[in-house]
């Protein structure tokens, strides 16, 4: 099932003008907040009617403005996962559930089975007030999942959360991705989000589309900085090979051994991960005696100075493409430029765990 | 009622019965306006606001006669339901209008905040869940608002056990036809030897306003509980 978007919108001196495609999988709708995110889903949704534009799920038309096509809401067949949960706080979690069953006959979605993956068996008979942020969020996604979406929307669903219950939420929806349950519409800012999930992402910026296509592509282009060059970083799929004693686990990216904290993975599993940009140092001679594990020979691709001090450095290596944020100094300095060859260094506890995630 | 005289018993079951009715009917109305007034707009919606609230700043003896004007045998209204065979002046009926219309401004009032309360978000979910705006108030909006139509309900019920003026000036102050409590207390304060009669009236009164306020209380507490989700 495939999402066709194309929409313009005005409000105040803000512009809204996007025009992208969601095929199967994860889409992530990328950027920082004021980039139209929210406007987006909420059209597609049918919360808030565009100037003008279309929208389509395959073949049905959910809103056309030139062929007077506006579905209403409860009439798009859609699943909305929104940052607070929205339970409904007058029933309990079984209503909630069931919600959707009252208006939409014959749903494909077994109560059991979404009850039993997100593991809400025991809260059943409680009301939404009764349960932690955690819970509640996983409740919304199941209540979403009940009405048998023709898509799934999810707009920071983990935004509200503390680190903990976003470990608690992430798996779900990388479940739900891989499962190929539904085609999910996903809002984030969060660049750690975007390398976990996303199969697509589509960048937005002041209200336009900056950039679209396979996560690691439009993560790992150094053009495209939908939230500045702090939060830059490449994604890149490794094989987990094996976890030793000492809490690292060893995976194979491209030929070349990575060691990261210790992962959740099974051996043989292909996960992947973020690196940000902030945590790789550039060397031109293999360095000796560093303290640092990880290091992946390259060459460089691009030298893209910032407008501050700094500079991104992409860098092709086996593994895949690197990024680097080193300063304007160090880049003269070492004398970089296209072509060279290079070595990143990456220290094993410098990724973090929640930029490590499942493959799809 | 052993300790009420019969003249007396009849005046407050006629009250109880004109009360009834007033808030009963007066409520689907009530409900209707204030979801109006709290969620649309609309052209016009100022002077619907203000029609709602007259009855509040008005003389009641002034709604009474406009009451009379428009719904009296002759009004235009009245004579329209008088050829459906239904008179309302000088009836229970009508005095059950006079107290329904002294009351609605409160009603409306208290159901108005109840749903400026409920979070537009939570019926947007239910809207994408496949709700269509009328089940959409009717599984989520209503039962949020219970308390405050509660509220709104006991309010409305309490003006119409008090309301004097406009329905002495619409339907009079015939007995065992539309003389309610507060009129018998007039009535009867207006004859010697009326003080005692007057007395356990306002007795009544009193019992009857705390006991629907106690109540109305009880009820809205549990309806918050329900519907904090605790």
């Amino acid at each position: 099932m495939t999402l066709a978007v194309r929409i313009r919108h005005s409000f105040g001196d803000f512009t809204l003008d996007v025009d992208f495609e969601a095929p199967p999988g994860l889409t992530v709708l990328f950027g920082r907040s004021g980039s139209g995110k929210t406007t987006v889903i909420n059209a597609v949704a049918g919360l808030l009617r565009p100037d003008e534009g279309r929208i389509a799920v395959d073949g049905q038309t959910l809103l056309d403005s030139a062929g007077r096509v506006d579905l209403p809401p409860h009439r798009r067949g859609l699943g909305y996962v929104f940052q607070e949960a929205r339970l409904f706080p007058h029933m309990s979690v079984r209503q909630n559930l069931k919600f959707s069953r009252w208006f939409r006959k014959g749903t494909r979605a077994d109560f059991g089975q979404v009850v039993e993956m997100l593991g809400i068996g025991d809260l059943l008979d409680r009301r939404p007030g009764a349960l932690s942020g955690g819970e509640r969020q996983r409740v919304a996604i199941g209540r979403a999942l009940l009405g048998d979406p023709g898509i799934l929307l999810a707009d920071e669903p983990l935004a509200a959360l503390d680190d903990a219950r976003k470990a608690e939420i992430l798996p779900y929806f990388e479940r739900l991705r891989d499962e190929a349950a539904v085609p999910i519409l996903y809002v984030s800012h969060s660049a750690a989000e975007v390398a976990r999930l996303a199969t697509t992402v589509v960048a937005l910026e002041n209200g336009r589309v900056a950039g679209q296509g396979p996560a690691a592509d439009v993560l790992g282009d150094p053009m495209l900085t939908p939230l500045g060059a702090r939060a830059m970083g490449a994604v890149l799929s490794a094989r987990v090979v094996a976890h030793h004693d000492d809490g690292l686990s060893e995976l194979d990216a491209g030929g070349v051994p990575l060691f990261v904290p210790r992962v959740v993975q099974s051996a043989g599993q292909i996960i992947r991960l973020r690196i940000a940009a902030q945590e790789v140092m550039l060397s031109r001679a293999r360095p000796e005696g560093v303290s640092a594990l990880n290091i992946l020979p390259g060459t460089i691709e691009q030298v893209r100075p910032g407008e501050g001090p700094g500079a991104i450095v992409s860098l092709a290596t086996p593994a895949g493409r690197i990024l680097a944020r080193i300063t304007q100094r160090s880049s003269k300095t070492l004398g970089l430029a296209e072509g060279m060859h290079c070595h990143a260094i990456i220290k094993s506890v410098a990724i973090a765990p929640q930029d490590i995630g499942g493959q799809d | 009622m052993g300790w009420l005289e019969p003249q007396e018993w009849e005046a407050v079951a006629l009250s109880l019965r004109v009360s009834f009715w007033a808030t009963l009917v007066a409520l689907p109305f009530g409900v209707f306006i204030a979801h109006a007034l709290a969620r649309w707009h609309f052209p016009g919606k100022q002077l619907l606001n203000g029609l709602v609230h007259l009855p509040l700043i008005l003389p009641p003896v002034v709604t009474g006669y406009l009451l009379l004007l428009t719904f009296g045998t002759k009004g235009p209204v009245g004579a329209l339901l008088q050829d459906f065979g239904i008179v309302l002046a000088f009836r229970w009926t009508g005095a059950a209008l006079a107290a329904a219309v002294m009351g609605f401004p409160l009603m409306v009032r208290a159901i108005r905040l109840s749903i400026e309360a409920v979070d537009p978000k939570l019926e947007q979910a239910a809207s994408v869940l496949g709700a269509s705006r009328a089940w959409v108030f009717v599984t989520v909006t209503l039962p949020l608002i219970l308390p405050g139509i509660i509220a709104g309900s006991i309010l409305g019920f309490a003006k119409a056990m008090g309301e004097f003026g406009a329905t002495i000036t619409f339907v009079s102050n015939i007995p065992g036809e539309t003389r309610t409590v507060p009129t018998a207390i007039y009535a009867f304060l207006q004859v010697p030897g009326g003080e005692s009669s007057a007395m356990r009236l306002v007795v009544v009164s009193v019992v009857v306003a705390m006991g629907a306020l106690i109540m109305s209380e009880w009820l809205a507490r549990r309806a918050a509980r329900r519907v904090s989700g605790t």
